[in-house]
């Protein structure tokens, strides 16, 4: 029979949620790295056993954490266990090591961005924000870093290596960070085009790579931001997350800083599907498993106020690719709810009746399993919950 | 033959999450070539615990991390530079060199 394993990061540790495809009687086990800001951990799709997290404190700096165990065992990639004295030499790994590219060749503009005074910033490495294992080798996976980089492994978390080209594309310099810093959040990899990447930056906005990660382009036609000098920019939009379907990697949605955007030309231009919602501002968005036009937000009142409206936590879920979207309550509390969902917080399984998960600030964990019918909470006092990810297992 | 320098005994004490991470108790002790300075009891610790690589220093700067100070007998190495020698009685392993993190205190 199938079950679930929900991958949680919160702010004091990760936390690993199983359950059987009922989902209804749930193990906890945690906290892993008691105590750390685990930003983001996910399973390899190729390896359900490999996951990667981020292990990130403000003391420390970064680890970067891998489990060829399915969670049970964790390890820094490379790196010797506590008892024993490392061998003679010098090291070769060194997973928590993300440095930007300064070569002649690539790197050397790259110096600076902007601050949020409009003055120039030292690019400065400060956490990984999300960890996108490849769709075909458990060995390469990616990172999104703050500040904004992407960088890749290919020997299971030992080594980074920046992919400039993003940072060099010719609008680095211009990129400012929004509150929670430049942090590059979201990487979509094309399940039909290996060499297709999609990534977002808070709050430099879209981009799209065709080539593996050497050249990239904006794709931020359409997106309006009436924050910005100019709304219509072609960078600077405060992206907040995005999501397509592997069945059709050119359809794109996207919860921005305000607006719900969709995309069918792979982000070269973008047309707001907000409709009917209470408020479109929002950090979440995801797709269903089963059905490409089937899509959930979870709508914040505003960039002031980052709670559900009415103090009614609902999700939001359009049948259609958006514009026209119907609540989603049973379940959920719907009074006195004064929680967040951050960006990375929310989840799909791949079981027949597609599993819907989120996760709060207030440190609940639901799950729906019906495709957002009704709701449950698997936990409800973790500490504030930063990322959900889910694998489905055979 | 050519002399050997004598290794130096070094006690350590780390913060919980560097213990923890490095899977070792309150103290330890590293072996540190003379001289004893801040830097090459740094390099000692992360050559003997290579987990701890950029949680003290930043890995390509090497600079201390900003919530993180170093204290030997009661006085304050963490602005020093790192080829600072400690003092003896770190050196002959009486004190202990201290690694310590910024007091949370809470958000609120």
């Amino acid at each position: 029979m199938s079950s679930v394993r929900v991958l949680v990061g919160t702010h004091k540790g990760a936390f690993l949620l199983t359950a059987d495809g009922k989902r209804n009687n749930w193990t906890v086990e945690g906290p892993h790295f008691a105590g750390w800001d685990i930003y983001h951990l996910k399973g390899s799709s190729v390896d359900p056993n490999r996951l990667y997290a981020s292990q990130t404190s403000g003391w420390f700096g970064q680890l970067l954490q891998r489990s060829d165990d399915g969670g049970k065992t964790w390890h820094q990639p490379g790196v010797p266990a506590g008892q024993e004295p490392p061998q003679a030499g010098p090291p070769t790994a060194a997973p928590n090591r993300f440095l930007y590219d300064t070569s002649a060749e690539t790197g050397k503009p790259l110096t600076t961005h902007q601050w949020y005074d409009g003055t120039q910033h030292p690019w400065e490495f400060k956490r990984v924000w999300h960890l996108e294992p490849c769709l075909r080798d458990p060995n390469t996976v990616y990172a999104g870093v703050e500040d904004a980089a992407l960088f890749r492994s290919t020997d299971g978390g030992e080594t980074w290596h920046e992919l400039s080209g993003l940072r060099g594309h010719g609008s680095g310099s211009s990129w400012m960070p929004g509150a929670g810093g430049l942090g590059l959040h979201t990487i979509l990899l094309d399940p039909k085009d290996p060499n297709r990447i999609y990534i977002a930056i808070s709050a430099a906005g879209a981009f799209r790579t065709n080539d593996g990660g050497k050249t990239w382009k904006p794709i931020n036609k359409g997106l309006k931001s009436n924050f910005m000098p100019n709304p219509d920019a072609e960078t600077g939009h405060c992206v907040h997350h995005m999501t397509l379907h592997p069945s059709k990697p050119d359809t794109l949605f996207m919860q921005k800083h305000w607006d719900v955007m969709r995309t069918d030309n792979a982000g070269d231009s973008w047309h707001e599907v907000s409709g009917n919602l209470p408020t479109d501002f929002g950090f979440v968005i995801d797709v269903h498993a089963h059905q490409p036009e089937t899509i959930y937000v979870v709508p914040i009142k505003s960039d002031s106020l980052h709670y559900p409206p009415d103090g009614a936590l609902r999700v939001y879920r359009s049948k259609v690719g958006g514009n026209e979207w119907e609540p989603l309550t049973r379940g959920l509390p719907q009074k006195d709810c004064f929680v967040n969902v951050y960006r990375d917080a929310m989840a799909v399984d791949t079981l027949d009746d597609c599993g819907i998960y989120f996760g709060t600030t207030g440190g609940q964990v639901y799950v729906s399993p019906n495709g957002g019918d009704t709701w449950q909470p698997i936990v409800e006092n973790l500490p504030a919950v930063l990322s959900v990810e889910v694998q489905t297992l055979a | 033959m050519p002399r050997v320098p004598a290794m130096s005994q070094i006690r350590v004490q780390l913060p919980f999450h560097l213990r923890n991470l490095a899977q070792v108790g309150n103290e330890i002790t590293l072996e540190v070539p003379p001289p004893v300075t801040v830097g090459s009891v740094l390099d000692a610790l992360e050559a003997r615990y290579p987990m701890l690589r950029g949680t003290i220093r930043d890995h390509g700067t090497l600079k201390r991390r900003a919530f993180l100070r170093f204290f030997a007998c009661q006085e304050d190495f963490s602005l020093e530079p790192m080829e600072t020698p400690l003092p003896a009685a770190v050196a002959d392993g009486r004190e202990p060199f201290l690694v310590i993190g910024a007091i949370a205190g809470g958000k609120l």
